[in-house]
């Protein structure tokens, strides 16, 4: 090693490795057999390879997940076929359909559970914003109120091949994170999400300011006008002006 | 069997009975006689009805309904529908525990949902709902929470949990407390309570 004051040794203490492997010379290497690499393409490459889902469904988007698992889909193309019972042994949560209240303290309570680093996956309408039941009074709108979503997967449900698009995604996602620089080797790092609790009216609190806020602006009512009224007193129907009008054989209304 | 033959059958079977034909079920307009009908229909041996598939309610803004569905696998008959109407003040209806196991589940979930007290219920408490759930949230009067705008409860339990609020959300809260009001999901404007008299 070089003394300090020489300028190689500045140079080496002070410049950090940056320059990128050149496409043509890496083609040609390994040609020869010779690989190089980046440790952090090893690693997000290892990781990305292998991803764990974590065997749990909550509704019909469940169903489409297993199709995605079995020979016709064939997840395992992608290294994501070991579906685990356990968040203790998986990286990635797909939350596959409708999270109703009651059930949302125990999703983010398994995402809790799992080690780092670990991904979700949001498939469908209802795990994303609660889908046609937003409007409902025991349907969470959407679970990333209460933990992070790495990838939001449209459809009611999702196809197969939107999930595989949607595991892609992610792939991408894993591939572009650096090894320096990922929260999980970080030094304090605080991942671990508030259960929500069961309240009066619902859950308590109604959503994680540090995880989501609601938008200034309801893009729903911008595009559909006024949203669904609540509680909206309607006609009740008169069943024995209904019973006469049958047995009469009267015109229907 | 048609309805009008059942209710035929079912007034031979004990004279007492009052039932109405409202559509293709029998209205027992005294909800006290619910459990001498179905006893009726259990015992008579034209029906020999052993089955009940469903108990549910409805919600018709002056009264609450409970309806039951009841098959003969015997004799393969049915659905024979039977209702029974309710104050909405106070709802009150008797249980069929005692005569159909099956009904015990349901009418837990219709008391769950419309908070009809089923009456000799052997355990009569919420269903799908949270024990410290408040309200019906089936009938037409329910109003559910916003749940886009934070309450006290909730900076409460954030402070708790030291996450960071920020002072937008924080200020609508408070000042929703200071008005003694709750975050309620957006209603019709002009609309009175509905109303809670006798069948």
């Amino acid at each position: 090693m070089a003394k300090k004051e020489s300028r190689l040794g500045v140079i080496l203490a002070h410049a950090p490795n940056v320059s990128a492997i050149d496409e043509g010379l890496k083609s040609e290497l390994s040609k020869k057999g010779v690989v190089v690499t980046t440790l952090n393409h090893l690693y997000n490459w290892g990781r990305s390879s292998s991803i764990w889902p974590m065997q749990f469904g909550l509704a019909c988007c469940a169903i489409e997940m297993i199709a995605t698992a079995c020979a016709r889909y064939d997840m395992a193309r992608f290294g994501a076929e070991l579906f685990r019972a356990s968040p203790r042994q998986s990286d990635l949560m797909i939350v596959a359909g409708t999270v109703t209240k009651k059930m949302a303290p125990q999703v983010v309570r398994l995402y809790n559970q799992m080690p780092e680093p670990k991904y979700c996956i949001t498939m469908g309408a209802c795990a994303i914003a609660g889908g046609p039941f937003i409007d409902g009074y025991n349907v969470l709108r959407g679970i990333d109120r209460y933990i992070p979503v790495d990838v939001h997967l449209p459809g009611c449900p999702p196809r197969p091949e939107a999930l595989l698009h949607g595991l892609m995604q992610l792939q991408k996602k894993i591939e572009s994170q650096e090894i320096e620089k990922t929260a999980w080797y970080q030094k304090g790092l605080k991942r671990e999400y508030p259960v929500p609790e069961f309240g009066p009216r619902g859950l308590i609190p109604k959503f994680n300011p540090e995880v989501w806020q609601p938008r200034a602006k309801d893009n729903r009512k911008e595009r559909y006008g006024e949203p669904i009224l609540i509680g909206k007193k309607i006609k009740a129907p008169d069943l024995d002006a209904e019973t006469l009008r049958r047995a009469s054989g009267g015109p229907a209304k | 069997m048609r309805t009008e033959e059942i209710r035929d059958h079912l007034q031979s079977l004990d004279s007492s009975l009052r039932l109405r034909i409202v559509l293709e079920s029998l209205l027992v307009e005294n909800p006290e006689d619910l459990a001498r009908a179905v006893r009726a229909l259990k015992s008579s041996p034209r029906l020999k009805i052993d089955f009940l598939s469903s108990v549910t309610a409805a919600d018709y803004l002056d009264f609450l309904e409970t309806v039951y569905h009841f098959y003969s696998v015997e004799l393969r008959i049915g659905p024979v529908v039977l209702r029974a109407r309710t104050r909405r003040d106070d709802p009150k209806i008797p249980s069929l525990c005692g005569l159909f196991r099956s009904a015990e589940l349901q009418e837990r979930e219709a008391y769950d949902m419309f908070g009809i007290r089923f009456e000799g219920h052997p355990d009569l408490r919420r269903l799908f709902m949270w024990d410290n759930f408040e309200g019906w949230p089936l009938r037409k009067d329910y109003v559910q929470e916003d749940s886009d705008v934070l309450e006290s409860q909730d900076l409460a339990w954030l402070e708790k949990n030291s996450i960071h609020v920020s002072q937008e959300l924080k200020t609508r809260a408070l000042d929703l407390q200071a008005r003694g009001l709750r975050a309620d999901a957006q209603r019709p404007a002009a609309e009175g309570p509905a109303n809670s008299g006798a069948p």
